[in-house]
């Protein structure tokens, strides 16, 4: 059910302090959101060996080379890609302008580890493309692991965020400044060059960032590629050494790689978006005719598409008939995907009964307090995964035994992971809901407990649904919490793909991987029908 | 404690501060079982904050509240809203999206046995057979109905209406207003109604009271407020108003444009005062039609007129300089460019010391 939005209201919302319960439970998930990061600061600082030490060990700062090197050639790779991709979706007379637009944003229901199974279940040792080559006496494929095989599986499943930011921008540009350009006397590729880049400038910084992100957070593509970025290193020191102080030296300075991205990504946001606000132009723009270069530039989308849709898919159908055939048994299947709902689904009811109090909070009852709240909710944003992981099962280790590798824990720290999802839902919601409306409810006899029970909640249910649903999906793709987290025994759809590619079980992998991609498909329809309708 | 002698509202010294901002500052205010008071002043008067302390949705700093004889707010309780027997209409309807218009004016109500109220109440605002419509399925108008029906179900000791027309358009507020009138008095329901439309405000209530920076200026029946206004505020909110400077000589005042019969007062002899004339009080008789010559600084120049239908306004000037308004029905109009003089039809008109502010 649709809502008329409430319109806006006048004057100041309800006096009342904000009642402990609220406050406590707020704090209590705020808490939460900042130990991972307090933690790993108290481990690093408190090992054997100096943390300062550690940072400029050679072997960390490799790790922190290697990191930075794959992230920028993966972000200028897909800045290369994103950019022409972009113009030919939104100003060229490609033909199937419409699908072609569909499918180059396709590849970001792919998660990195799905991504990073179909790159090696093809082209690495024992993969499709060998076992079809073999007959011809192919029996060696050029070196697929470590660097090259990381740079391919992100850029594949990242470079949409350039296009997307990047089409946002070109389809927000008045057609007034090139118009003015040409009728000055440049041509169309000098008014390009001066007129119409400069603008696009910062939604490629934005798109580029975000490919920044993605690439330093990940762990499955580059765990399953073997290459020694911060997230795999973080992983192999975990499994290898019972002292935790190296680890988390590494924990936390991929934190500040993630933490200065995010600042820069926000700050070029903020600016994108008033350069979009500014002129408000409802002109189509003028299409550009391509000419002889229409074909080429077709032929160069089917070939990003072939790679980042056509060759996972292809690849999971390859191993699925495989598996079929070879009698692979399916019912394991059975059991991880469960499991899979299981921790999705009480994951989700978690997150969204813990958004609900901070969102009250930073809507009803701003404050300093609600605002800080509310912000060390959102830290799960700058922590990847491996991170959050990593803190919690140290902080279980050493202080509650009895919680460690248990579903428990593994809820507290997708809640730490998906929190910012909900709130920020749950946030949006409740700020279209008029104070007036919980006034009348006080004066037509509700206690205000009985006013949320009665008005509020379900007013904003639509919205605390979507949310549940989002955190249900991700956290069903949730590859690097689970893995440090999941109790022994307990197997998910990410954690069977996962495992069964690294054992080099390409065929076992197939149905979860298959799974897992209509999840994802799913949730990004989520957002965007969420989106839509606000 | 409720007895039937005290008022259905009564604010005793009622302050309240936001910041270092005055908003309500010692308010008395009384109002009488099944009487409909208006409060009426400028945006930011603090008239809405009056109305949210009495319902309480704000906690005064000092002074003290009471509705039925019972006290809601003082120094030693404060009663919540929920528990004050007060049914609020908003500016913004406020309905609940979620329910049906039954659902709404049902809600204030205990679970069972609501049926027969919700019906009388549906028909009283005369929304029959919109029942089962949602919200947004409403016009602006059948909303703030609903709105009404919603606060009145519950018998409320008091009603309290924040703008409630304003976000309407104006054919649509001139006809709600009566009919909202009309349904306050068939319910018997004592009714405070906050606005800052002056029409709307002399039109529809038994006594308006007239607010200026957190203060009541003055409360009165609207014809009292508008033939004498305690004050140059009033005056000038109230209605349109010529100030006119004159001497007050025994009890009569000199002016431009005559001498007028002051209303009693205490003015001293020879002291500068300000007459109050409406446009409407005001006449004009063209130079050209005098037998004997006027003095030439009592001579006026229409300088522009303002077509209001029913009657025109005339901006007259004087020579040096002061602009007055004369109104004339429409049919009687001077064109503009008229040398006139003009003289005032009133007994007793409000004068005003020349200092006051």
């Amino acid at each position: 059910m649709r809502y008329a939005p409430a319109g806006r209201w006048r004057g100041r919302s309800s006096a009342s302090p904000a009642p402990v319960w609220l406050v406590g439970t707020g704090a209590a998930v705020a808490l939460l959101g900042l130990l991972p990061v307090g933690y790993l600061i108290v481990l690093a600082l408190g090992g054997g060996e100096s943390a300062a030490a550690l940072v400029i060990r050679e072997r960390t700062l490799g790790v922190l080379g290697r990191t930075l090197l794959l992230a920028t050639t993966v972000t200028v790779i897909s800045v290369v890609l994103g950019v022409p991709l972009a113009w030919l979706t939104t100003r060229s007379n490609l033909p199937g302008r419409r699908l072609w637009t569909i499918l180059l944003i396709l590849p970001l229901v792919i998660p990195s580890y799905v991504g990073g199974y179909a790159v090696v279940a093809a082209f690495g040792p024992r993969g499709a493309l060998q076992s079809l080559l073999e007959p011809l006496g192919v029996d060696r494929l050029p070196e697929l692991y470590g660097f090259p095989g990381a740079v391919l599986a992100l850029t594949l499943f990242s470079f949409p965020y350039v296009v997307l930011n990047v089409r946002g921008a070109l389809l927000g540009l008045d057609p007034a400044y090139e118009e003015v350009s040409r009728s000055l006397g440049r041509g169309p590729w000098r008014t390009f060059v001066s007129v119409t880049l400069p603008q696009v400038r910062p939604a490629i910084a934005a798109g580029g960032l975000l490919v920044a992100l993605y690439s330093l957070a990940d762990f499955g593509a580059v765990s399953l590629l073997q290459f020694d970025s911060f997230t795999r290193a973080i992983y192999v020191q975990y499994r290898a050494s019972f002292d935790p102080t190296l680890a988390a030296v590494l924990a936390l300075m991929l934190v500040a790689c993630t933490g200065g991205v995010l600042i820069a990504e926000s700050r070029l946001r903020g600016r994108a978006r008033l350069q979009r606000a500014a002129g408000a132009p409802r002109r189509p723009m003028r299409t550009v005719e391509l000419g002889p270069w229409r074909w080429p530039a077709v032929a160069f989308c089917a070939v990003v598409v072939g790679l980042a849709v056509g060759l996972p898919m292809a690849t999971i159908g390859f191993w699925l008939v495989r598996a079929i055939t070879s009698g692979e048994p399916l019912g394991f299947v059975l059991d991880a995907t469960v499991n899979s709902v299981l921790a999705s689904g009480l994951a989700a009811l978690l997150v969204v009964a813990a958004s609900i109090p901070v969102a009250l909070l930073a809507v009803r009852h701003r404050g300093l307090l609600s605002a800080a709240i509310e912000r060390a909710t959102y830290a799960g944003f700058a922590l990847p995964g491996i991170v959050i992981g990593l803190a919690f099962v140290f902080v279980a280790a050493r202080y509650l035994p009895i919680v460690y590798q248990s579903l428990p824990l593994l809820l507290v720290a997708y809640l730490v992971r998906f929190a910012p999802e909900a709130v920020g839902i749950a946030r949006a919601s409740l700020s279209q809901v008029s104070p007036r409306l919980e006034e009348a409810a006080r004066t037509l006899g509700r206690r205000p407990a009985a006013v949320l029970r009665d008005v509020t909640l379900p007013i904003v249910r639509p919205g605390l649904v979507a949310a549940a649903a989002l955190v249900f999906l991700t956290a069903m793709k949730e590859l690097p919490t689970t893995v440090l987290l999941a109790p022994t025994g307990f197997d998910t759809l990410a954690l069977r793909i996962w495992s069964a590619t690294s054992e080099g079980f390409f065929a076992r992998a197939a149905a979860p991987a298959l799974l897992m991609v209509l999840v994802a498909a799913v949730s990004l329809g989520v957002v965007l029908r969420h989106e839509s309708s606000r | 404690m409720i007895d039937a002698a005290s008022p259905a509202l009564r604010t005793l010294a009622l302050v309240k501060r936001f910041d270092e901002v005055l908003a309500v500052d010692r308010v008395d205010l009384e109002v009488r079982r099944g009487e409909f008071l208006a409060v009426l002043g400028p945006s930011g008067c603090g008239k809405t904050t009056l109305l949210r302390l009495i319902a309480g949705f704000e906690r005064p700093d000092a002074g003290g509240i009471e509705i039925d004889g019972e006290v809601v707010a003082g120094p030693r309780r404060v009663v919540p809203p929920e528990e004050r027997r007060i049914g609020m209409v908003f500016q913004e309807s406020a309905l609940f999206p979620h329910l049906d218009v039954e659902g709404n004016i049902g809600f204030g109500l205990p679970g069972r046995g609501r049926g027969p109220r919700v019906a009388e109440l549906v028909a009283l605002v005369g929304l029959a057979g919109l029942q089962r419509r949602m919200p947004y399925e409403l016009s602006g108008g059948q909303q703030q109905r609903v709105a009404l029906a919603r606060a009145l179900a519950p018998h409320p000791a008091l009603v309290l209406l924040d703008e409630p027309f304003s976000s309407l358009d104006a054919t649509l507020r001139a006809q709600l207003r009566v009919e909202v009138r009309e349904i306050l008095r068939a319910a018997g329901a004592t009714a405070v109604f906050v606005t800052h439309d002056q029409a709307e405000a002399l039109e529809i209530s038994d006594r308006v009271a007239v607010m200026r920076a957190g203060r009541i200026e003055q409360v009165s029946t609207p014809d009292e407020l508008y033939l004498r206004p305690a004050n140059r505020f009033v005056a000038g909110f109230v209605g349109e108003a010529n100030f006119l400077s004159g001497e007050v000589h025994g009890d009569e005042v000199h002016t431009l444009v005559g001498h007028f019969r002051a209303a009693p007062g205490f003015l001293a002899q020879g002291a500068r005062a300000d007459v109050l004339l409406r446009p409407e009080q005001l006449h004009m008789l063209p130079v050209a039609r005098l037998k004997t010559p006027p003095s030439p600084e009592s001579v006026l120049r229409v300088v522009r007129r303002i077509f209001h239908g029913s009657e025109v306004h005339h901006v007259l000037r004087s020579p040096s300089g002061l602009e007055l308004e004369a109104a004339t029905p429409s049919s009687a109009t001077v064109e503009v460019g008229t040398e006139v003089i003009a003289h005032a039809r009133a007994r007793e008109i409000p004068v005003y010391p020349i200092d006051e502010g």
